[in-house]
């Protein structure tokens, strides 16, 4: 298949995305922002950084994007949609995702190695670099989230850095074909970096690619 | 003299500066003029007492792509490319607001390295505080920390290590020192000159604003004191998004072959950037001030080419490319306006309109600050104080973990968690994981090592075997993963120059910087200087900080610092023979005092090659070099990054003259931790001494043998967390 990764003004990990696309066996191309045409990918990369500085607040600008309103029909249309950290603040501001993405606990940026929980059961080393981190949704939302099967990564014990809600590090839409999480599976596909276990984010996310 | 050239007084330059202007112009200076003669004529741009020394650095080798005098060094790193490197430093900006303060160092060193066409890849930082029990040394690291994150992070740009030191003298002049390096094709680099009468020049990035007024001349060229607080706007404000669209927006360009040439605006801005262009050049440059986009529009001629705005470059651009220039500005969102014309009449000329508002001779500007010869006097004894914060009393189990507790040893996990270590996909070995960080260059097949140093207290204890001595440390940590120096960079952090004793201190250090890189065989490729580090109490330690940028041509292959198995060998390695003079432990009984044992240089930088050679064969399965805190540190934090334990036996080194107390804590360059097989490790010739295992820290020193549990020595070496947050 073939991944677009969204490049914004600020974007930091557009090429460690584009990496990583290739490392699982896909192509990959940039986006720019004001395109209103994804120019025929299969599936769209969010990635992080801080579009537009993030100075109002992570994600809220870029929602607005051209290229934002192009990745809205391909999400509703069924393809794949993958927002990784700043990606995940944008896909929630853009309302492709439920919830919020707040200020951590600490108040501080963290960046550390982390081990996530996925749906299956399995646990993934994926390393989390953020200072809006602390996902937030209602109690009710939260209910309805877990009982539909939405939560798509946690933290695993003693790894919520950030202080999210019920140890949520990642959700997905009703249908599955939009995920977004806050640690970098981008940067876990290299055994030099540190590990390979974010390939399967990748992986997992492939089958919705028509 | 009259009242209006008594204002040259308040800008810096003294009366006989002010003459030799006088002359050079051939009248007396307007006020754009004056100011301008002021910051270029100042110690930061000018390096007035420092020049001359300078002067003794060996800077040629096979390896060097570009030396010093352009906006950063370069080495040839192999295929075609080269990697970029600078430490600067952002020092009072710091002490007097450290957010803005360190944010805007990072910012500037960024734009050093991608002026010269080299993508940033990393950054490294060099702290200095004083006492972590300092309610203003916390304010300070917490800011300073806050702002290297905000804008390393922010821009995309890891920050892969560094180190800090907490000591008295540095509560009122704080250290930040920003490193960063770059990555580049090296035919596609680009020198600062300007050339081609009749080009464009091109100003990009941020509008012009009045912030950071005087910088390099008021603040980085004297002595802090009172009144600090109203020098609070000569700090700029950095915008890490403006610059990440600058970076690729001048990286697209020099990619599309659009740009002869490209300065970053750093320390007197305009003023600077015009002036070492046309000078590097050999030509002049006409600047019209009215075409400066402005952030308030009242702004006088002189306070736009004086103005320390960030994030802001300049380039000079055939005529017929301007509007291709400018497009590629459109297309990052930044901005561009062709402000001036490069001419062949060799002066920069101001401009206003029509209206020629300031003229002057550009060897005058740029080259014709007078050079001073320092007039060093060696101190009698030790100049600084003495504070006890541990009795000579205390047993070894006490004295070890006061040790692993004292802030400049402890881990810094609280600091480097605050940056992101692995945007980028290089980052091999993070912070605390190996002695230097370690960083993939795919694109060449190879891979480059880091390593940021300089012991301020051992410099000054005798500046010249300290410098040497953090040089050793920076080939040291190289060689424990397999990295052989390729070059060097510097920043030489120093009090007034004009007293009697600090120039005996940069004299000395400069010496041994000298000879050191001459003996070593690595180029010393550029470098900043930082004088005037003084606060009402005296000056800081002498602190020049070096850092050496090594390769090593397998990722792969590189060695851990902690301990990796149970039941490996442990091996001492080099020619390391501990004393307690300016030792850590000799600070916590509050016995500092002059002198320093001059190392044998020879025989460390063969034993930096067996470790090197022995880290490449995968023959070791980790390598830590013996520093601040002596043998019973290394092998402490061996153990507790492993989470194993250990038992050592340092009755050998009484052979060296070492008592068991120097044995332990003692501190000296040319020792190497190993671990691995016990045939092995005999076979590089290292003296096993004990063995990898356990939950306890066990070394056999005679009377001053110790146990410590690998818990207790974890919880005190992880303190820093808790210390640092009690923010006021």
């Amino acid at each position: 298949m073939i991944w677009g990764v969204l490049q914004f003004p600020g974007s930091c990990d557009e090429q460690d995305a584009l990496h990583a696309c290739e490392v699982v066996g896909d192509e990959a191309r940039l986006v720019w922002h004001e395109e209103r045409d994804l120019g025929g990918v299969d599936g769209v990369v969010v990635p992080g950084g801080f579009s537009y500085g993030d100075y109002l607040r992570a994600g809220a600008i870029a929602r607005f994007s051209p290229a934002m309103e192009a990745v809205a029909e391909l999400a509703a249309a069924g393809g794949p949609v993958l927002g990784i950290c700043n990606g995940f603040q944008v896909l929630c501001e853009a309302g492709l995702l439920p919830g919020a993405l707040l200020r951590n606990q600490e108040l501080r940026f963290i960046c550390k190695q982390t081990d996530l929980l996925d749906a299956d059961g399995r646990t993934l080393s994926i390393p989390i670099k953020h200072g809006e981190g602390r996902y937030y949704a209602p109690e009710g939302m939260l209910d309805a989230l877990e009982a539909n099967g939405q939560v798509a990564y946690r933290y695993a014990d003693g790894h919520n850095a950030n202080g999210s809600s019920r140890d949520i590090a990642g959700v997905r839409n009703e249908r599955g074909n939009v995920v977004g999480l806050m640690p970098h599976p981008e940067h876990a596909v290299d055994p030099l970096t540190g590990s390979t276990d974010g390939r399967v984010v990748f992986e997992d996310l492939e089958r919705f690619a028509t | 003299m009259s009242e209006p050239t008594a204002r040259h007084r308040e800008l810096g330059l003294t009366d006989s500066e002010y003459e030799l202007i006088v002359e050079k112009l051939g009248r007396e200076p307007n006020a754009v003029e004056l100011a301008m003669f002021s910051l270029l004529w100042s110690e930061h741009c000018a390096y007035k007492h420092s020049r001359k020394l300078l002067r003794r650095l060996p800077t040629e080798g096979p390896r060097v792509v570009m030396g010093p005098g352009e906006n950063a060094g370069a080495v040839d790193v192999g295929s075609g490319h080269a990697v970029a490197f600078k430490v600067e430093s952002h020092n009072h900006p710091s002490a007097v607001e450290p957010f803005q303060g360190a944010a805007t160092g990072v910012g500037g060193i960024l734009r050093d390295v991608f002026a010269i066409g080299a993508r940033p890849i990393a950054v490294l930082d060099s702290l200095r505080f004083g006492e972590l029990d300092s309610v203003r040394s916390r304010h300070l690291l917490d800011g300073a920390v806050r702002g290297i994150g905000h804008y390393g992070n922010s821009i995309g740009v890891p920050t892969v290590g560094g180190e800090i030191y907490f000591e008295e003298p540095y509560e009122h002049n704080c250290l930040v020192n920003a490193m960063c390096i770059g990555f580049a094709k090296t035919e596609e680099m680009v020198r600062a000159a300007a050339a081609g009468v009749g080009n464009a020049v091109v100003l990009m990035g941020a509008t012009t604003g009045r912030d950071g007024i005087g910088g390099a001349s008021v603040l980085a060229s004297a002595e802090l004191g009172e009144g600090d607080d109203a020098k609070r706007p000569t700090v700029q404000v950095g915008d890490p998004f403006e610059e990440s669209k600058v970076l690729e927006c001048c990286l697209e360009l020099l990619a599309k072959g659009l740009l002869v040439s490209l300065q970053d605006l750093g320390a007197a801005g305009l003023t600077s950037s015009a002036g070492e262009m046309a000078s590097a050049g050999g030509v002049g440059i006409d600047i019209d001030v009215a075409a400066v986009p402005l952030r308030e529009a009242d702004m006088e001629p002189f306070e736009i080419m004086v103005s320390e705005s960030q994030e802001r470059m300049l380039a000079v651009v055939e005529p017929g490319r301007v509007a291709e220039v400018r497009a590629v500005c459109e297309k990052w969102q930044t901005g561009s306006a062709e402000i001036g014309v490069v001419t062949d009449s060799g002066r920069i000329r101001i401009l206003k309109g029509g209206e020629v508002v300031g003229d002057m001779p550009v060897e005058a500007l740029v080259d014709g600050c007078p050079l001073y010869d320092l007039e060093p006097a060696a101190p009698e004894g030790w100049i600084y104080g003495n504070r006890e914060t541990l009795s000579s009393d205390a047993g070894s189990e006490e004295t070890l973990l006061a040790l692993l507790a004292a802030p400049s040893i402890a881990s810094k996990k609280w600091v480097f968690q605050q940056y992101d270590a692995v945007v980028g996909s290089r980052t091999v070995r993070r912070p605390e994981s190996a002695d230097a960080a370690v960083l993939q260059l795919p694109e060449s097949g190879n891979a480059i090592a880091v390593s940021i140093d300089g012991n301020g207290r051992r410099v000054a204890c005798e500046p010249y075997n300290g410098t040497v001595e953090a040089v050793l440390e920076c080939a040291q940590n190289l060689a424990c993963v397999g990295a052989e120096p390729l070059g060097l960079t510097n920043c030489l952090n120093f009090g007034n120059p004009e007293k009697p004793v600090t120039a005996w201190q940069l004299d000395r250090a400069v010496s041994g910087l000298a000879a050191i890189c001459e003996e070593l065989g690595v180029p010393v490729v550029g470098g900043n200087v930082s004088l005037y580090n003084e606060g009402p109490d005296g000056p800081i330690y002498p602190t020049p900080v070096v850092a050496m940028v090594g390769e090593l041509p397998d990722p792969a292959r590189t060695a851990p610092s902690s301990f990796a198995r149970e039941g490996d060998a442990i091996g001492l390695l080099g020619p390391f023979a501990p004393t307690l003079h300016g030792s850590e432990l000799a600070k916590q009984r509050g016995e500092l005092e002059a002198g320093l044992p001059e190392p044998d240089v020879a025989a460390v930088a063969a034993t930096c090659a067996t470790v090197r050679e022995a880290v490449r064969a995968g023959r070791v399965a980790s390598a830590h070099d013996v520093s601040d805190g002596g043998l019973a540190c290394a092998l402490a934090e061996c153990a507790i990054g492993a989470g194993v334990g250990c038992r050592a036996d340092l009755q050998d080194l009484r052979e060296r003259g070492c008592s068991p107390e120097e044995a332990l804590f003692g501190e000296g360059p040319g020792g190497f931790v190993l671990s691995g097989g016990r045939a092995e490790l005999e076979a590089l010739g290292a003296l096993v001494i004990g063995e990898v295992g356990g939950t306890t820290i066990e070394l056999a020193a005679g009377d001053r043998s110790l146990i410590v549990g690998l818990t207790d020595a974890t919880e005190v070496w992880r303190s820093l967390d808790a210390r640092a947050e009690a923010v006021a």
